[in-house]
């Protein structure tokens, strides 16, 4: 069976990848000139399924335990150090929210938090640790899953490409453009995400942190060679486009309440993009026809994707059904 | 006794609980929300959830699909020219005169700057504006933005998000016994249902509020939660409390009473 997949973003790359292990012939679209180089370059990388509970549905907290399973093992590309949740003592309360929210934490004092990290020492008298999570490095991942595909006996790779301009010789079309699709997806709207890489050897943090805020709740990720995410804003906006001052402002500013030397950091990369979400935040595979849409992956996109693209290599080679992420088709339900 | 509605610069409503747009799980949580709130009034903030008018069409979409009246915000605002060309941005964004008029002035406990309030006031109001202006307790101010021509009052409870309740219920009270026929709409550091019920047995005309449902864990049972607490805060204020005493008083008379009611079988 031939799938064509559009898109090579993280769940173009994660659908690309099930169907060829499932031994089909895969040809994934993008027209930029490689993998990975929309809304997934700017990711975070957190796979922090725990900590998602948060805010997300307890869906996206089962999908991100499957996640790290995949980026651990089907694609070994994280690192497994827990995460940690912090707040200033003076919005403790939103620490104590937090901890209501979620599971699979210790609750830790301000000496055990400098036994993990030795630079927050002094910094914060609580923290939540979240020990079973993981973080990755999204380019790096995109890349590997990329490589990963390569050694694949039947992919081809289409970059700098419309899929409209080539002809349609698939059996199946998995439509996985993010954002892009909202041509065809008249209910996806778009929530713009800024994001910052800082660099300093001033500071050394082994896992993400997560400082929480009432007005700018920011998160860490490390990237090695003294290189750190900063991340990320949420906004009701389908723009793309520069990241702007105040954005820049906001999260230096809760940066540096994490730790005072980020403002001696130098900024090595600012970016903005837009993250593909329906109503309910929720991700949805939609059949229309001989074609599947993979989308409103939202903030979810690396936590959401490994368990998106086995579902929909099976709703296309053995007719499944998932209620929870798709629309009643009737059609699909006689076929199944 | 019947209540007569509540009338906001000639826009009558029955209910008395006006919420915020921002902080939701979901679009789809603050839409069951809205709903399970009774609430016919939702502000929004152009600068977070618009972005001017080139984008945020979507979210903007979802609003509208609400079905109820817009009260454009200008949340964030440091300052009048800010303020001023943020309310004049909304008014062609959302197509309404109605505004929320911030104007932050200390950004730790995010209270108004009452002196660039009385100002960025005056010149919407000339420029055609409705403005509910988030202010404090205080009577000059109050007065001040009356003088500048706001027909609508709204002091905070307490400050934005803190959730702490009615910080200064004397104020409050006076507020209300000095202006009894202006609109007074208690804005921010609203915690839960029984401080909103707080405020409307005070005589308060209606309550706006954000954090406290957009963060509940269930946030669509505690919409449900205010609505009533709302009603019935409304409904106690208009059947008129009793005056609390020190020395106990029972309800039945003893005096009647075999023994004086003061022997036990």
């Amino acid at each position: 069976m031939k799938i064509r997949v559009i898109g090579a973003g993280v769940a173009g790359l994660t659908t690309a990848y099930e169907f060829a292990r499932a031994g089909c012939a895969v040809e994934l679209v993008d027209r930029a000139a490689g993998p990975g180089l929309g809304c997934s370059w700017f990711a975070g990388g957190m796979i922090a399924p725990w900590c998602e509970a948060e805010s997300a549905e307890p869906l996206i907290v089962s999908y991100g335990i499957e996640a790290l399973t995949y980026w651990t093992q089907d694609v070994p590309v994280a690192t497994t150090q827990g995460s940690l949740v912090v707040a200033p003592a003076r919005d403790r309360p939103d620490l104590i929210r937090f901890s209501r929210r979620t599971s699979h934490y210790e609750m830790l004092d301000g000496a055990a938090i400098a036994a993990l990290e030795q630079d927050l020492t002094g910094r914060f008298e609580s923290a939540l640790f979240f020990a079973k999570e993981a973080h990755l490095d999204p380019r790096v991942a995109m890349a590997k899953l990329a490589s990963l595909l390569a050694e694949q006996s039947d992919v081809t790779f289409r970059f700098n490409a419309e899929a409209d301009a080539l002809d349609d010789n698939a059996d199946w079309t998995v439509d996985c453009r993010g954002f892009d699709a909202r041509d065809r997806l008249a209910d996806l709207r778009g929530v713009r995400g800024e994001m910052l890489v800082l660099k300093t050897q001033e500071i050394d943090l082994k896992r993400p942190v997560r400082l929480l805020h009432p007005r700018y709740p920011v998160y860490i990720v490390p990237r090695g060679d003294g290189r750190f995410m900063i991340g990320a804003t949420m906004i009701e906006s389908g723009q793309g486009g520069a990241v702007t001052a105040r954005s820049v402002l906001e999260l230096l500013s809760a940066v540096c309440t994490v730790h005072p030397a980020f403002g001696e950091a130098e900024i090595i990369e600012m970016g903005a993009n837009v993250r593909p979400a329906f109503a309910n935040n929720l991700p949805r595979l939609r059949l229309d026809g001989r074609m599947l849409f993979v989308n409103g992956l939202y903030r979810h996109g690396f936590l959401a994707a490994p368990a998106l693209a086995r579902r929909a290599a099976a709703v296309v080679l053995n007719g499944a059904y998932f209620p929870e992420i798709m629309d009643a088709d009737p059609r699909e339900r006689q076929s199944a | 006794m019947r209540d007569r509605p509540l009338s906001l610069y000639g826009v009558t409503l029955t209910s008395r609980l006006l919420a915020g747009t921002a902080q939701y799980p979901s679009p789809a949580i603050l839409a069951a929300a809205v709903k399970a709130a009774r609430t016919e009034v939702v502000t929004v903030s152009l600068r977070r959830e618009a972005g001017g008018g080139r984008a945020g069409d979507s979210f903007w979409g979802l609003i509208r699909g609400l079905g109820v009246k817009v009260l454009p915000n200008t949340a964030g605002c440091r300052s009048v020219k800010e303020a001023v060309t943020t309310a004049q941005t909304a008014r062609e964004v959302f197509g309404t005169t109605w505004v929320k008029l911030e104007v932050i002035g200390e950004d730790d406990t995010l209270q108004p700057d009452v002196f660039g309030l009385v100002e960025a006031a005056g010149i919407l109001v000339r420029d055609g504006f409705s403005v509910f202006p988030y202010t404090t307790e205080d009577l000059v101010v109050a007065e001040k933005l009356l003088g500048a021509g706001c027909e609508v009052l709204m002091p905070w409870g307490a400050p934005i998000g803190s959730g702490r309740g009615l910080n200064n219920r004397f104020g409050l009270k006076a507020l209300r016994a000095h202006f009894p026929n202006v609109p007074l709409i208690v804005d921010a550091g609203i915690g839960t249902p029984s401080h909103a019920a707080e405020a409307m047995e005070l005589g308060y005309d209606a309550v706006l509020l954000n954090t406290a449902i957009a963060k509940a864990g269930d946030p669509v049972m505690m919409a449900d939660a205010f609505a009533r607490a709302i009603e019935a805060g409304r409904l106690a204020y208009l059947a008129g409390p009793m005056e609390p005493r020190d020395m106990a008083e029972p309800s039945t008379p003893t005096a009647g009473l075999p023994f004086g009611g003061a022997v036990r079988a």
